[in-house]
């Protein structure tokens, strides 16, 4: 392979926008991070966008993997090789930055996971289920309540003498107790050095509980920035956090790593991409009813230039076109042949 | 009278086929559904558990219908299931609707007592000979229910194209609902055998041999477990996900154990639970707790890849259940994966979870057998 071949994953998450443009050598290129807004598909060819202004005019893409809540619609866009829960994405970047790794703790904007791995295979997980306290969304919350930029949030905590007990158990609540305890006096280091153990113990609590927690541990996602939740990760769990290099961009990079495996299996395969001028593409989304049954499934369809790119959202199949049915469980075929007996 | 009863799953089938052979009237509600619960969720407490919530949905979707009396089973134990029928006739008779309820329990232990109930929802045509026939016949249904139900588990992923699998599935359902004869009920699963056969013949054998498929052991709380809506369809998106799903209790062995007192033991008994659990959770927790961690033995002895748990949020007797569980993904190295539903719960969520877990388990097991023999999908009844 030369010089100017790339591997692209796209993580498409409720809060933020990763892109990693990945070399053939396994060296990360290019990451970019962008808020998403609620507008997954501009920000996907805004993304585009930027990427395009950074590569050389000989570079190409030869290979794209998508993984988020909204790795369908970037795959769809995009045509991607490979479409990977955020889980799996997660632990395949950091088994290939450390192969040694054997718990990650990945705090996003919405959503927390926790990913056990032995010998570098997933052996269990577990993500946030019915709350998102103690996610990026909450840190952010408060940090626009106190009236401090999120990145001072981490390292004013760090100067905490008496860090304050906060209830962590709901952010509605964590929040009325921090207004309690600012309205007693408290200093803002201590407060947001409470806010941070409280987080911590939350999270230990649910998305941790019943797991086998053992070093080296990375500490990946959004959060793994504020180094007051760090201290308080290593406080309580008594052992060093490990923030890889593009710990905010590992999903993506996750990606980027499954499509070049997938293209490594198969170097004669073409891939799907659909090419840097897609950010100046026409895509509409629209979504209806379905009025086949009870359910009333809301079905969304992604249109370029009249023509349907993909269908989803019904649950019996009726409407769907799904792209990536085929890609969609990427590994089956690596191995080749089909299920059955 | 006519009479309705809540959805679980494809008991309606059956408790349909129980009914319509007394001659008594019945009204089988609409599917769960989106409304189902929408309705159910506006009469319920907020904390009450998912599947009382479908129940009054049900209700109320049977009552344009003109459903006046509610048949439900009861129950004992920590589950709030036994509560159910007198919750719902409160709330029902609160809510300005006039049903007759009728739980099917011995009340206080009297077996006369349920005779009662059972000889007023059957009405004075039927003599008692009849009324055990049309049991039995319904109980017989019951188990080719879940016969044709395995059956499926084992076509989904061995089968190219899930809409025809599906479909499939639902013809098979219908014949089954509208059939009144034993040869009608065997002539329905011996026609999906064929059915499953005569594809897999279509497809050959590539070169290459086959994949077998992995194996989820799916255990929990009956509702949940039975119930498709409920579920999210986990059965169906693991099959699509090239899965064969088995799960700890099968609507007959239940009915067996709990309606017919462990007279009949059903498709697959679920008897044997309580003493696999024994190492693990010695007693009864109330609802099928015990049994949740006995299928979960099983399953791990059997050598599956994996268990996935399913119960409602805040239901009491699988969250004791949850908390033994990792005890024996530690003994018998297996994964568990536990999921709980409400009316709050995303697809998204599940399907990232379900994804990541069939991942786990395929990048574990890469060295899976290939060249199976073409007979698999036919002899899974009866393991």
């Amino acid at each position: 392979m030369r010089e100017d071949k790339y591997f692209l994953g796209v993580d498409v998450g409720s809060v933020s926008t990763n892109i990693v443009l990945l070399r053939s050598d396994n060296t990360v290129e290019e990451t970019l991070y962008l808020r998403t807004q609620g507008r997954p598909m501009q920000t996907i060819q805004e993304g585009i966008k930027l990427l395009r202004a950074k590569m050389r005019k000989s570079a190409e893409i030869i290979g794209v993997g998508t993984t988020g809540s909204a790795r369908q619609l970037a795959a769809t866009l995009l045509g991607a090789d490979v479409v990977k829960n955020e889980i799996t994405a997660h632990a395949v970047a950091a088994s290939r930055v450390n192969p040694e790794v054997q718990t990650i703790l990945e705090i996003g904007g919405q959503d927390s996971k926790i990913i056990i791995l032995r010998d570098g295979v997933v052996s269990d997980f577990a993500m946030n289920t019915v709350c998102a306290a103690g996610t990026g969304s909450f840190l952010d919350q408060q940090a626009a309540r106190l009236g401090i930029p999120i990145e001072e949030f981490g390292p004013l905590a760090l100067q905490a003498k008496h860090p304050v007990q906060i209830a962590g158990r709901c952010s509605v609540f964590a929040e009325s107790d921090m207004i309690h305890k600012q309205q007693l006096g408290h200093s803002l280091p201590d407060i947001l050095a409470g806010l941070c153990q409280a987080m911590v113990r939350n999270y230990l609590n649910n998305v941790g509980k019943n797991k086998d927690i053992q070093g080296p541990i990375f500490f990946q996602g959004g959060v793994a920035a504020n180094p007051g939740i760090c201290k308080a990760f290593e406080d309580e769990l008594g052992q060093p956090m490990i923030v890889p290099e593009h710990y905010g961009v590992m999903g993506a990079l996750g990606a980027a790593y499954l499509a070049q495996e997938k293209v490594g299996m198969r170097p004669e395969m073409q891939s799907r991409f659909r090419g840097l001028h897609l950010a100046e593409t026409q895509f509409q989304a629209k979504s209806f009813e379905c009025s086949g049954c009870a359910n009333r499934c809301e079905v969304v369809e992604i249109m370029q230039d009249e023509t349907s790119l993909a269908r989803w959202g019904d649950r019996c199949g009726k409407w769907s076109v799904d792209v990536s049915a085929d890609i969609r469980t990427g590994i089956k075929e690596l191995k080749g042949g089909q299920r059955g007996a | 009278m006519k009479v309705t009863f809540p959805h679980m799953g494809n008991a309606w089938i059956v408790i349909q086929t129980l009914f319509e052979s007394l001659n008594v009237e019945v009204v089988v509600p609409p599917s769960n559904s989106k409304q189902t619960l929408t309705m159910g969720t506006r009469l319920s407490p907020e904390s009450a558990c998912l599947p009382l919530k479908l129940n009054l949905g049900n209700y109320l979707e049977a009552a344009k219908e003109g459903a006046d009396t509610i048949v439900i089973t009861g129950g004992i134990g920590p589950c709030r299931f036994g509560y159910y029928g007198e919750v719902e006739r409160q709330i029902l008779r609160d809510a300005g609707y006039d049903y007759e309820v009728v739980t099917l329990e011995p009340p206080d232990g009297s077996l006369l007592g349920l005779a009662k109930r059972i000889r007023y929802l059957a009405g004075k045509d039927n003599s008692w000979a009849q009324i055990l026939k049309a049991l039995r016949f319904a109980y017989r249904k019951s188990v080719a229910m879940d016969r044709v139900e395995d059956l499926i588990h084992a076509a989904r992923p061995r089968l190219p194209i899930p809409m025809e699998t599906e479909k499939l599935y639902h013809d098979a359902k219908r014949r089954l609902a509208q059939t009144m004869s034993d040869k009608g009920v065997q002539d329905t699963v011996r026609w999906v055998q064929e059915n499953i056969r005569e594809r897999q013949e279509e497809l050959g054998t590539p070169p290459e041999g086959f994949q077998k498929p992995l194996r989820i052991g799916i255990v929990g709380e009956i509702y949940t477990i039975l119930d498709p809506y409920t579920s999210m369809g986990l059965e169906e998106e693991l099959g699509r996900l090239g899965v064969e799903v088995d799960r700890s209790i099968y609507l007959s062995g239940w009915v067996g154990n709990h309606v017919f007192q462990g007279l009949a033991p059903g498709y697959r008994s679920i008897k044997s639970y309580p003493s696999h659990a024994k190492p693990y959770l010695p007693h009864f927790v109330g609802g099928h707790g015990q049994e949740t961690v006995g299928a979960a033995v099983k399953f791990a002895q059997e050598g599956v890849n994996g268990i996935i748990q399913i119960f409602p949020l805040s239901c009491m007797p699988e969250i004791v259940a949850a908390s033994v569980l990792p005890k024996i993904q530690e003994a018998y190295k297996v994964p568990i994966m536990t999921l709980i539903v409400d009316e709050h719960t995303g697809q998204a969520g599940i399907q990232t979870r379900l994804e990541a877990f069939v991942d786990l388990l395929e990048r574990a097991d890469l060295q899976r057998g290939i060249g199976q023999t073409r007979g698999d999908v036919l002899s899974v009844e009866g393991r």
